[in-house]
């Protein structure tokens, strides 16, 4: 057993390998690797906040529903409310409109009246100075007698 | 593939043969001899590391962060496992301590599991190869584990060493890193006291240093090659017929045991490579 030259060509071919294999697989190998022990804790970590917020969206949308939920009652309360006051409203209205049209009514009645009076108290005059006339045979003077006249008519 | 004779003729000879490497230079002439190079230890483990980097880029260029193919996963799993024993053991690691613990780990795994490839088989074609260009075959050498070299387990070993100077130099500083020599593992509180256990301290933290880089070595070497002796041992049953199924049980149990070495030799290597690094970055305030 000897040493020869043999010796230092290893060491070179070692070297030169040592050197190679750092470089091509070594260092890119442990970069991809750790790169994924990286990706894994984050996807992790990702599904663990993602398990939390959804428990929290949730906790959220129970309140948004309850929240919905109330005011919903509210709003029906008030249109009850007002739906009783347009009710209300509306029943005075009309009695207002019907008080008013049966005084509309009852004052046409009272003109109807008090034109068929005149009317009448118009005829009863002629009527009367016609009688007359015949009564004495002769023409009245209406001119003349108008105050007569008017006096009668007012009587009737 | 004529020229070949049955391993059993001669087992001594079979034997040196496999443990003969394919070399440029001659046979080694000392105990370290750099004119000579193994031509089949770097053939094979610059194709392994080829492989390797061959397939580090095909995953690294396709990476699918959200999708991973099956050579993805694997790779993943191969990845994560490395950079868990890094930050374990070396919390405050920084860039280059995982990729040359990765690259420790799959590489001696790949060259270690040469030993499962029949014994025969590699030394047996370059044989044919070399026969039929007319060479002889019993001098066409081939080592098929680069693990089974000592200038294989050393170069790692010793560019570990490196790493672990080049740590300790930058956690402490040239001056901190020679000051831990002289005063560590004998702590003394008077100045006299401090001198008289300098040089022991000294001794042993030279061997403590140095047992590092070559029980890393010997460590994976001694692994390996015994493997690669046993494998070699099992072969030689061949020598008749009612031996067979003898060298066909023994060698698959071994085989399948050694399956188990092949990868805690090169956890091994790797584990104690993050922890010499690790140590090294220590200042000495953390005794």
């Amino acid at each position: 057993m000897n040493i020869t030259a043999t010796l230092i060509g290893q060491m070179l071919v070692f070297m030169v390998l040592v050197w190679f294999v750092k470089g091509v697989m070594w260092e890119p190998m442990l970069a991809a690797m750790n790169a994924r022990k990286e990706r894994i804790a984050d996807g992790l970590a990702a599904a663990e906040k993602g398990l939390q917020d959804e428990e929290l969206a949730r906790e959220k949308a129970l309140e948004e529903l309850n929240k919905a939920k109330t005011e919903a009652a509210e709003i029906i309360a008030q249109a009850q409310k007002r739906a009783s006051e347009i009710v209300e409203e509306a029943k005075g209205a009309a009695t207002e409109e019907a008080g008013r049209v049966k005084a509309a009514a009852d004052a046409e009645i009272e003109q109807e009246v008090t034109r068929a009076r005149e009317g009448l108290r118009a005829q009863v005059a002629t009527l009367a100075v016609s009688g007359a006339e015949k009564i004495l045979g002769r023409e009245i003077d209406a001119k003349a007698h108008a105050k007569a006249l008017d006096d009668l008519a007012a009587q009737i | 593939m004529s020229g070949f004779e049955p391993a059993i003729s001669n087992p001594v000879e079979y034997i040196q043969h496999h443990l003969t490497n394919l070399s440029l230079g001659g046979k080694p002439e000392s105990i370290a001899d750099f004119s000579v190079i193994h031509l089949d230890v770097m053939i094979v483990s610059i194709v392994l590391a080829g492989i390797f980097a061959y397939f580090a880029k095909k995953i690294g260029s396709n990476i699918d962060p959200d999708n991973p193919g099956p050579i993805q996963n694997a790779a993943e799993m191969v990845v994560e496992f490395v950079d868990q024993q890094v930050q374990d053991i070396f919390p405050s690691a920084d860039k280059m301590v995982g990729p040359v613990a990765i690259t420790l780990f799959v590489w001696i795994i790949m060259m270690n599991a040469m030993d499962l490839i029949p014994v025969d088989l590699i030394p047996g074609l370059v044989a044919g190869v070399y026969g039929l260009f007319g060479g002889d075959p019993h001098h066409a050498y081939f080592k098929v584990v680069p693990t089974t070299n000592l200038d294989t387990t050393f170069g790692l070993a010793l560019s570990v060493f490196v790493l672990i100077i080049y740590y300790n130099i930058k956690s402490k500083g040239l001056g901190g890193w020679l000051k831990g020599f002289f005063f560590h593992p004998f702590v003394a509180q008077g100045t006299g006291g401090k001198i008289a256990l300098a040089v022991p301290n000294l001794l042993m933290t030279l061997i403590e240093e140095i047992a590092k880089p070559v029980s890393l070595g010997l460590r994976l070497f001694g692994n390996m090659f015994a493997g690669e002796l046993l494998f070699l041992l099992i072969a030689l049953m061949a020598f008749s017929v009612w031996a067979m199924p003898g060298q066909v049980i023994l060698g698959s149990m071994w085989a399948i045991f050694h399956i188990l070495v092949i990868t805690l030799q090169a956890f091994v290597f790797m584990l104690l490579t993050i922890v010499y690094l690790s140590l090294a970055s220590q200042t000495h305030d953390d005794h």
